[in-house]
């Protein structure tokens, strides 16, 4: 049987993870590589790291921090954050990244989709959302509309019009983030995303708001995502893959337990 | 020396990395010379049959392939490479290799769980585990519940059952690992698959199947 994914997600910015880390381990907790391997270890299925460097000038050290990753860990990992174009895209996936996410760009430019998927395939093509709920229109059926700048800016596009558009288009796979989520440690969305995993056919990937392993097993099992992004459960220490996994299991859920 | 064949076909190299990582030389190439004299072959991919077979044949690794395999050097197929190994591929409705008898078929649509009665979206994309039929010196050491990474759309289907070393159950069961002789092929990612990918990948690079 497949497994649900947990996949804990890195911010990195200059080449350096963001969060303050509490790993009791002698991990060094700002660079990024170690975190990796930190999380390959203890049994994460899945990375991604979200390269949130300002300038386009450190693209390199994004670059060379994913070349050191694809060195020391060997499951999957994702790559978003500034990927504009398809030589952005070429550049990432050659470095060693699995799959490149997109987020804002694709917004502007939904070609970009395509023509990923086009050069690489369409597992390599993630499409990120940023979604917040609004009230249901005529513009926005379904009550929940695409966000970018971190949810400062709103786009008039609805956000399950978005996730089906994005799959014929030739998205792979969705990462879903509720800005309305994220951050509270309250749980994820569960509305949005069971919505959003019941519309299309790809793999649909649940951010925003884990804070409990309890959380988890909501979104996997009655909201169907078939991942779940865990950031601050883990990297603050509370939490580890493993007794995240532990606790799905006996709730039913089927995860990796063999690492 | 290990060749790992370049045919233009998706992220050749994380297959590399992984052996190098393992402490083999490999080469990622599509020197005929180089093939031909190297230790063992692997064949991975990630892409469409139809273009993958163009390729290959464009740059005359279809004949080499077969070359490979009717010299006894140990050959280990991946993902696609694993795909084209057969006869025949749904996929571009593609003439393939032939090396082994069998042919690549799409997950129905809709694939159905037979359990759950839940749909399941395609391609298999994740962590599932494989039911091992019986031993092999490459699969040597892998744990019963140890789970591998897949990603793909379509599935080989052999024709001749012992062939059939892993199967796998995504709506339907699949052969997920297949062996004849100096053969070795696999529908998952080892070198994406954590330790028991690597297990795999080690076992294959010190196999020697003439002493099995």
């Amino acid at each position: 049987m497949l497994s649900k994914r947990i996949i804990p997600c890195l911010d990195v910015r200059d080449g350096r993870t963001t969060k303050g880390i509490k790993f009791k381990n002698n991990v060094d907790i700002g660079d990024p590589v170690a975190m990796a391997r930190f999380y390959y270890e203890q049994g994460a299925d899945e990375l991604v790291f979200y390269d949130i460097t300002a300038s386009s000038d450190h693209r390199p050290i994004m670059i060379d921090v994913v070349r050191r990753t694809a060195e020391e860990i060997f499951i999957p990992f994702s790559v978003g954050g500034g990927i504009r174009t398809v030589e952005d895209m070429r550049e990432v996936l050659l470095a060693g990244a699995e799959k490149i996410s997109v987020n804002t760009a694709a917004v502007k430019n939904p070609g970009i989709i395509t023509e990923g998927a086009k050069a690489f395939g369409k597992q390599c093509v993630v499409l990120g959302m940023d979604v917040k709920q609004v009230e249901k229109s005529a513009k926005i059926p379904s009550g929940y509309e695409i966000v970018i700048h971190g949810g400062r800016t709103y786009m008039g596009i609805d956000a399950l019009w978005w996730a089906k558009e994005a799959e014929n288009l030739g998205a792979g796979e969705i990462c879903l983030n509720s800005i309305d989520a994220d951050g509270t440690q309250e749980g994820y969305e569960m509305t949005l995303t069971r919505m959003i995993s019941e519309a299309v056919n790809i793999p649909v990937i649940a951010s925003g708001g884990a804070g409990k392993p309890e959380h988890l097993a909501s979104v996997l099992k009655e909201a169907k995502a078939d991942a779940a992004l865990i950031a601050s459960m883990t990297h603050y220490g509370n939490y580890t893959i493993k007794g995240i996994k532990e606790y799905l299991k006996d709730h039913g859920v089927c995860v990796r337990m063999n690492w | 020396m290990i060749a790992i064949i370049d045919y233009r076909a998706g992220n050749l190299t994380s297959v590399a990395r992984a052996v190098r990582r393992l402490g083999y030389e490999c080469s990622v190439t599509d020197e005929h010379k180089e093939i031909i004299h190297s230790e063992r072959v692997i064949f991975p991919g990630v892409g469409a049959a139809g273009k993958a077979m163009s390729d290959l044949k464009a740059l005359g690794l279809d004949r080499v392939l077969r070359d490979v395999y009717a010299s006894g050097k140990p050959m280990l197929g991946i993902c696609l490479g694993t795909q084209i190994i057969f006869e025949h591929s749904d996929e571009d409705d593609t003439p393939c290799l032939g090396i082994l008898p069998g042919v690549v078929r799409r997950f129905p649509e809709p694939l159905m769980d037979p359990d759950t009665g839940i749909r399941l979206k395609v391609p298999h994309m994740g962590w599932n585990g494989v039911d091992w039929l019986r031993e092999h010196p490459v699969f040597s050491g892998v744990d019963k519940d140890a789970s591998f990474y897949f990603v793909h759309s379509y599935y080989p289907a052999p024709s001749e059952e012992d062939l059939i070393v892993g199967r796998t159950l995504y709506g339907v069961p699949f052969a997920s690992a297949v062996a004849r002789g100096n053969l070795v092929a696999v529908q998952f990612h080892p070198e994406k698959s954590g330790r028991p990918g690597l297990n795999i990948l080690s076992n294959f690079c010190k196999w020697d199947p003439d002493h099995a």
